[in-house]
């Protein structure tokens, strides 16, 4: 533990990337397993207790501490382990340990307890504990440390230190779990390589490039298949004889928020494609398919009221052939014979329809409708050339995205709240509302999409027009307007405007522009796409199937 | 000679220039338009600024004063040493030590049976530059809160020091680029240095000479300092620079070899702080209070009621309240909301 704690630490503090991979390398060298195992687990988000989460973590030092002085030191703080690291007040009847367990130690004994067990546990150890100690713990009990190493950067890190190809442990990363005992052993040749689980084991995905316009200059366009570019989620379907699993685009897996979908696919495929929600009006938007996700718990009125409906666009492999070396349009035609083999049929998916792509103003004319507000799955158009293998990565030149234009409106800074991690110490967190009868009302809040600079900009504006302080929150006076940029809104009840915006950003700083002149809430009703939360406009059937044919 | 005690909300008030004090005619740290009389608690320059008519303060900090702004920064300078008096209207002021830098006092105020502190920023650890904090009780005590959360508990400066001593063990080749207050921190971090056995040459900003001349004509023995020339800094491997903490990340650093970037301040305890600076080597020192300092002092002087001029001010607020003193927010304007440390 002590030495995780410390080279945690110094990877929190540690820039270049050169020097991150010397620790992470010294430390896999000199930590015997199965202690490196569930260092790797926990800087690579793999590691997950059960009972050991924020909430409990929260619950143990108010308990232990002022609740107030604690939420005043975590706004200023802006993260939970540190602000409890330095916070944590030694008991007067503290457990003295003679040392800190090791790291397989505290799996073992995380897993074991009860939660009224572990608050205890953890108090014991958060007692002997040094300040940098204490944050280790918490990090690594509850995940996710960023101390600035992705996943990916870990396995290149890996791949280095056994003298492998990255790719190579790609194969066999998601057929392995915590403490990597087997990995360790075959990167330090003692062992064989790990076989790439051939069960139900996740594929590294092909992915596609922004279209820009330079890339439009010489634009063979006969080279190139069309396709809608889907507003669900990337997934990847995998079903054999073991059974079927479904995996995010990073490679998390999903099945068990999606068992409608599973329970029906019996065949043998590893299937690319976009997941999304069926409605009463046919499928269904982002905002649909939102009911759906990351909920703790399933809800059956939920799957009933939103099936999953998957869009196929690719394969990887059907019936135990591998598609990934053909040609793009040879897998497809394999696809569709495959499908049509099918028995019984399938309804639960369909094919991604492919367009013929003629030239820019053909182009231009499928970018028109993609443009649409009134077709709610569809975001914009995908250009893949015929001739491409599927090619694991971002690989130039091959795949196309065109997302279509966000939506755009002015609207006036209400409120400021400080960021947390790196932007602690700036506003970074605003509130924007929109006019309605001579007020303004809270409408989204958005956090991103400015520089450093304007950060320091507005953080210095902010500070000089505030007018109240609510705890965190501080009020300006309502005179800054920033034009938001967004993907969609939907109605909502939940909101006091009656409006959410999908992914709201900051696309421009209007210093310029007087506050009365923003946008008024009526705007966003025009913008409403799709099925409405609370009524059917029957209107816009016929435009969705006009469009589907 | 008046018997009746008057309450010090009714004598001192907040003006948009700082807390005034009616009955004497003086203001205290004052900032804005020019006043007739400031009383200074210490030389930090969003405490002493230049262009009022008479400075009242402690010899130190009106050498000080002039070293930054000029012999001419004030009409009339009065220097009261530290256990002094002066009489003022109808206000008896003394000057105690605060334990902040050289020179800082406390500004202790009498006048109508009540006592009023003024400890502008102050420490209770001990520093080689300055005398240490000197407790006077009192019916009111005005405290800053610049380290006012509970989250802050500020290391023991050697241990802080020997971080400092190890890397430049650990990497001989390294130019130790550490941004320090000019005024303060640098010369109480080249004094701990020293006493931790640092005896080598110590280079300094251009920022931070004049500064640390004033100090070691003032008596305090900075040991071998010598200013960055262009011509030095590609020669700089392995040897300890100082500087302000705005040119750590400025193009006055890229010239020297393979640098590791620090900072000394009490920021330094919030990693996120450190990492928006890009700091590597972190050492947390600072010239301010605690939590538990502030809580303790306030304990000590046995005041009946808090104010607390600027920081952190509400949970410091709170946490008195939970104690049974009363407590409020002068909200002064004019104090650097953070970078100041």
């Amino acid at each position: 533990m002590k030495d995780f704690a410390k080279l945690l630490d110094r990877l929190y503090f540690t820039h270049s990337n050169l020097a991150k991979a010397v620790l992470l390398k010294d430390y896999f060298a000199r930590t015997p397993d199965p202690d490196r195992g569930y260092a790797l687990a926990a800087i690579a988000g793999t590691l997950d207790f059960a009972f050991f989460k924020r909430a409990l973590v929260r619950d143990l030092i108010v308990s232990r501490t002022d609740p107030v002085l604690f939420e005043m030191s975590y706004d200023y703080v802006g993260e939970t382990s540190e602000t409890i690291a330095h916070l944590w007040p030694v008991s007067p009847d503290a457990v003295k340990l003679d040392r800190l367990p090791t790291l397989s130690e505290l799996v073992e004994t995380f897993g074991r307890l009860s939660k009224e067990e572990l608050k205890e546990y953890l108090a014991t150890l958060l007692d002997n504990s040094t300040v940098a100690e204490r944050w280790a713990l918490l990090k690594f009990g509850m995940g996710n440390p960023r101390v600035g190493v992705t996943t990916r950067f870990a396995k290149n890190v890996l791949a280095d230190y056994g003298t492998v190809e990255v790719h190579e442990i790609e194969e066999v990363w998601h057929s392995l779990s915590a403490p990597y005992v087997e990995l360790f052993q075959w990167l330090e040749k003692k062992a064989d390589k790990p076989k790439p689980g051939q069960s139900l084991t996740y594929m590294p995905v092909m992915l596609s490039h922004p279209l820009e316009e330079k890339d439009l200059q010489d634009f063979d366009y006969s080279l190139y298949s069309a396709e809608w570019k889907y507003d669900g989620i990337r997934v990847q379907l995998i079903s054999n004889s073991n059974g079927a699993a479904l995996f995010s685009r990073t490679g998390d897996q999903i099945t068990q928020s999606f068992p409608d979908l599973l329970a029906k696919a019996r065949f043998n495929a590893v299937l690319d494609g976009e997941l999304l929600v069926k409605t009463t009006a046919g499928i269904g938007s982002f905002n649909d398919l939102q009911q759906r996700l990351n909920r703790k718990r399933l809800d059956r009125k939920m799957m009933q009221q939103y099936p999953a409906y998957m869009i196929v666009y690719d394969a990887l492999f059907l019936d135990g052939e591998d598609m990934r070396p053909l040609p793009f349009l040879e897998r497809r035609q394999k696809l569709s014979q495959w499908w049509s083999r099918q028995d019984p049929a399938i309804d639960f998916m369909e094919l991604s329809e492919l367009l013929e792509l003629r030239d820019r103003d053909h182009m231009n004319e499928l970018r028109l409708k993609a443009n649409r507000t009134d077709i709610p799955y569809i975001e914009g158009l995908m250009l893949k050339r015929k001739d491409s293998a599927y090619v694991t990565g971002r690989p130039k030149g091959l795949w196309f995205k065109w997302k279509r234009d966000p939506l755009v409106v002015d609207a006036v800074l209400m409120y400021a709240q400080r960021g947390t991690g790196k932007r602690s110490s700036f506003y970074s967190d605003y509130t924007f509302g929109l006019w309605l009868n001579g007020e303004l009302l809270p409408v989204g809040k958005a956090y991103s999409g400015f520089t450093d600079e304007e950060l320091k900009q507005i953080d210095s504006w902010i500070r000089r027009n505030s007018t109240h302080s609510f705890g965190p929150v501080r009020e300006v006076k309502p005179e800054l307007v920033f034009e938001l940029a967004f993907d969609s809104v939907a109605k909502s009840t939940r909101h006091k405007s009656g409006f959410a915006m999908r992914f709201p950003r900051i696309s421009r700083i209007r210093w310029d522009k007087p506050a009365a002149d923003a946008d008024r809430m009526e705007i966003l009703e025009n913008m409403v796409q799709g099925e409405d939360e609370t009524e059917e406009t029957p209107e816009q059937q016929p435009l969705q199937q006009e469009f589907l044919w | 000679m008046i018997s009746e005690q008057i309450h010090p909300n009714k004598w001192l008030k907040v003006t948009p220039q700082g807390l005034y004090c009616a009955p004497g005619d003086f203001h205290i740290d004052a900032s804005g338009d020019p006043v007739s009389t400031d009383v200074v608690t210490h030389g930090h320059a969003d405490h002493a600024r230049s262009g009022h008519g008479r400075v009242i303060a402690t010899p130190e900090t009106i050498e000080i004063m002039k070293t930054r702004y000029g012999a001419d920064c004030a009409r009339e300078f009065v220097p009261i040493p530290y256990g002094g008096n002066i009489r003022l209207g109808e206000v008896e002021v003394g000057f105690e030590p605060a334990g902040h830098i050289l020179g800082s006092a406390q500004i202790v105020m009498d006048y109508a049976g009540q006592r009023v502190v003024c400890s502008g920023d102050y420490k209770r650890r001990t520093d080689p530059t300055c005398q240490p904090f000197t407790v006077v009780e009192c019916d009111v005590f005005i405290t800053e809160a610049t380290f006012g959360l509970p989250v802050f508990c500020h290391p023991d400066i050697k241990l802080e020091v020997a971080k400092l001593v190890e890397s430049m063990r650990l990497f001989p080749q390294r130019c130790h680029v550490v941004g320090v207050y000019s005024l303060g921190k640098c010369q109480r971090l080249i004094m701990e240095l020293r006493a931790a056995g640092f005896n080598r040459t110590i280079f300094l900003h251009g920022a931070l000479l004049k500064l640390c001349e004033l100090y070691q004509r003032l008596g305090v023995d900075l040991g071998e300092i010598k200013l960055v020339t262009e011509s030095d800094k590609p020669k700089l491997g392995g040897e300890l620079v100082l500087c302000p903490p705005s040119a750590i990340n400025d193009r006055w650093a890229r010239k020297m070899p393979d640098v590791v970037t620090s900072m000394a301040s009490g920021w330094m305890q919030i990693r996120a702080r450190a990492k928006q600076k890009l700091v590597e080597l972190p050492l947390v020192v600072s010239d301010h209070s605690d939590w538990d300092e502030l809580l303790q002092t306030i304990d000590d002087v046995r005041c009946r009621e808090v104010w607390v001029t600027h920081g952190r001010e509400e949970a410091l607020i709170h946490a008195l309240g939970k104690k049974g003193i009363k407590a409020r927010a002068l909200s002064l304007v004019g104090y650097e909301e953070e970078d100041n440390e």
